[in-house]
């Protein structure tokens, strides 16, 4: 029962970490039906960010999380003007995105080789305190508890700016139907670009917390994420960034489920997840019957 | 604008049209011209060109790079997880070797079938369109990869640590083979780019709606082109796993193998047979002068590469040539 009740709450917290993980990558779906199969990489060099600034500098993660997602956010309008149009303008944008992102990825990738070394590197884990955090009677390492409040209030800071500012109202435009937006004046790109920027930081932050919660980081880190990343934003729906929260919940829940009961097992939960669902209701589970996909 | 070229009947002559023009059926012509060649310089390079190793790598990559092409030139569906059966094609023909201890042809033929049958049950997929199907081959792939390298399973896969097929190991014997397969693999993409099955895939691509008022079986026909593709990587897979003879897990279901001929297809062309060819041929060819000793600068040139190709040029270098008229089979 007490092991029951432990891997109940810490895939809480892992649920919640992995929402923020797969947040990013859907609201670019949402907005530019484009897939950025570099997300995870992003995820990377932002985990890579806050080591650097905490190793080189001292600089506590929190902090370090708070300039890179300003940082990434600013990041995005170049490289969205870099990319992104002239992919629209093609004839398959969404086929031809995995294409193209997977370039990016791997550019990413070979320039953090090249300049971080191919090395697992971690951060000193009691820089968030060294006394555990109980919770039901169970005991849980106070980076979990940390990194599952900063995930939670990212989400809701998503939540807040898509459905309660007017930029976010005409971002939720865009994700309905993009020529309507068009013609009824919102400027697509810009916000189309704010957007990615938005995504790319949601990855970063994610990136901040992955040592806490993956134990190291390696350049090569990405592909895996990614993975994980979608079998997330999928189980929820792609395109509805809500449901990205109730698609880290299940991940995270039977992702610790698995290991608890199953462990050698667990590592195909994603996938199988992720597989079950598609066959199943392919739209996500939260998904509108009308929704255009 | 369109990436991929529309399928007109210009593209692709129905042999009664060949005829009737009075030369010979554009098949016979290129398999004369494309499959002959091709094999032959295979088939005798060895004796010449002492690396192997590079030469078998390259076929390896042809007929995947070709397999790609039937389901993602052809028929438009992009399978990012095509690693999936040509690792499960290697694992079936290893342990047909190893434990049923079958002659290497029919186990070569354990591997096609096995990765036939993982195509069978993910037929469903095909019903999914765009991402949702690349996401979900993915996913197919790593779940059987998860599956084969299980610690559980130990006692037939050998779990993470991998087979060794030393014991009936034939260096020249597993290259004919793969001679062989390259050859089976461009006498289908022959087929497909000389038959009305061939037009009727790219009628699915570019419209499965107007295909099927036309007259196409959509679910049909994509069904046979996702098991020809699989049955392609099923066979290289065997056949590669018997050249290397000892391998693990990650090796054959490493998901570069999908990536690499991904981008050997659209660099060369899609929906044709020299393109892909080509494009193995140059891209792995840059690959083994300069990825091999240092990885991360082939790998940041690659990726550039298709940053760029993707953006500029997605019909591939085909292109070039089909905008100054000239027809590239």
């Amino acid at each position: 029962m007490a092991l029951l009740v432990y891997s109940l709450l810490a895939g809480l917290m892992f649920g919640l970490f992995y929402a923020l993980v797969g947040l990013g990558l859907n609201l670019v779906f949402g907005v530019m039906r484009i897939v950025n199969l570099a997300h995870g990489d992003f995820l990377m060099l932002g985990a890579f960010g806050a080591y650097w600034a905490f190793t080189l500098l001292g600089l506590h993660p929190l902090w370090a999380l708070l300039l890179e997602v300003a940082a990434f956010i600013l990041l995005g309008f170049p490289l969205y003007h870099l990319l992104v149009p002239r992919l629209l303008r093609s004839r398959d944008p969404e086929m031809l995105s995995f294409v193209l992102f997977f370039g990016v990825s791997q550019v990413i990738e070979a320039v953090a080789i090249i300049a971080f070394g191919n090395t697992q590197r971690s951060i000193f884990a009691p820089v968030f305190g060294t006394q555990p955090v109980s919770l039901f009677g169970q005991t849980f390492p106070a980076a979990w508890a940390v990194s599952a409040l900063v995930s939670l209030a990212a989400i809701a800071a998503v939540y807040v700016y898509l459905y309660r500012t007017r930029l976010g109202y005409a971002t939720r435009a865009i994700m309905s139907n993009r020529e309507e937006a068009l013609t009824s004046g919102i400027r697509v790109h810009r916000l189309s670009a704010l957007a990615f920027g938005i995504g790319l930081a949601l990855a970063a932050a994610a990136g901040v917390l992955s040592p806490f919660m993956l134990g190291s980081i390696d350049p090569n880190m990405g592909v895996d994420i990614t993975t994980a990343a979608f079998a997330i934003v999928i189980i929820g729906s792609l395109g509805n960034p809500l449901g990205t929260i109730l698609g880290g919940l299940v991940y995270g829940l039977s992702l610790t489920l698995m290991q608890t009961y199953l462990s050698s097992w667990s590592a195909m939960v994603p996938y199988v997840l992720l597989l079950l669902i598609l066959l199943v209701k392919p739209s996500g589970l939260l998904a509108r019957e009308a929704r255009h996909v | 604008m369109s990436d991929i070229p529309p399928a007109t009947p210009e593209a692709a002559p129905s042999p009664a049209a060949a005829r009737r023009a009075g030369g010979a059926p554009a098949a016979v012509r290129h398999g004369l011209t494309i499959l002959l060649p091709a094999v032959a310089v295979f088939a005798v390079a060895p004796r010449i060109y002492p690396n192997g190793a590079l030469l078998f790598a390259m076929m390896t990559f042809l007929v995947l790079a070709q397999g790609i092409n039937v389901i993602f030139g052809f028929t438009g569906y992009l399978p990012f997880g095509y690693v999936g059966f040509f690792g499960t094609g290697a694992y079936a023909a290893s342990l047909a070797l190893l434990r049923l201890h079958l002659a290497w042809p029919l186990a070569m033929l354990a591997g096609a079938v096995a990765a036939a049958l993982l195509a069978l049950l993910l037929m469903p997929l095909l019903r999914l369109s765009g991402a949702y199907f690349a996401i979900a081959s993915l996913a197919a792939a790593e779940a059987m990869y998860q599956l084969v390298s299980n610690p559980a399973l130990v006692p037939i896969t050998n779990g993470p640590y991998g087979l060794s097929l030393q014991a009936v190991y034939d260096g020249p014997v597993s290259y004919g083979a793969m001679v062989g397969v390259l050859a089976l693999t461009l006498a289908i993409l022959i087929y497909l780019r000389t038959s009305r099955f061939g037009l009727a895939l790219q009628a699915i691509r570019d419209d499965p709606a107007s295909a099927a008022t036309a007259g196409v079986d959509v679910v049909r026909s994509r069904a046979l082109a996702w098991l020809l593709s699989a049955l392609m990587a099923g066979l290289a897979g065997g056949v590669y796993a018997w050249h290397v003879s000892v391998f693990y897990p990650d090796t054959v279901f490493d998901l570069s193998f999908t990536v690499f001929a991904i981008v050997f297809v659209l660099f060369g062309g899609p929906a044709t047979i020299l393109g892909p060819l080509f494009g193995t041929l140059a891209l792995y060819g840059l690959y083994d002068a300069i990825g091999i000793s240092t990885p991360q600068y082939f790998q940041f040139i690659y990726g550039l590469l298709i940053v760029v190709l993707v953006l500029f040029l997605p019909e591939g270098l085909v292109s070039l040539l089909r905008r100054r008229g000239i027809r590239v089979p």
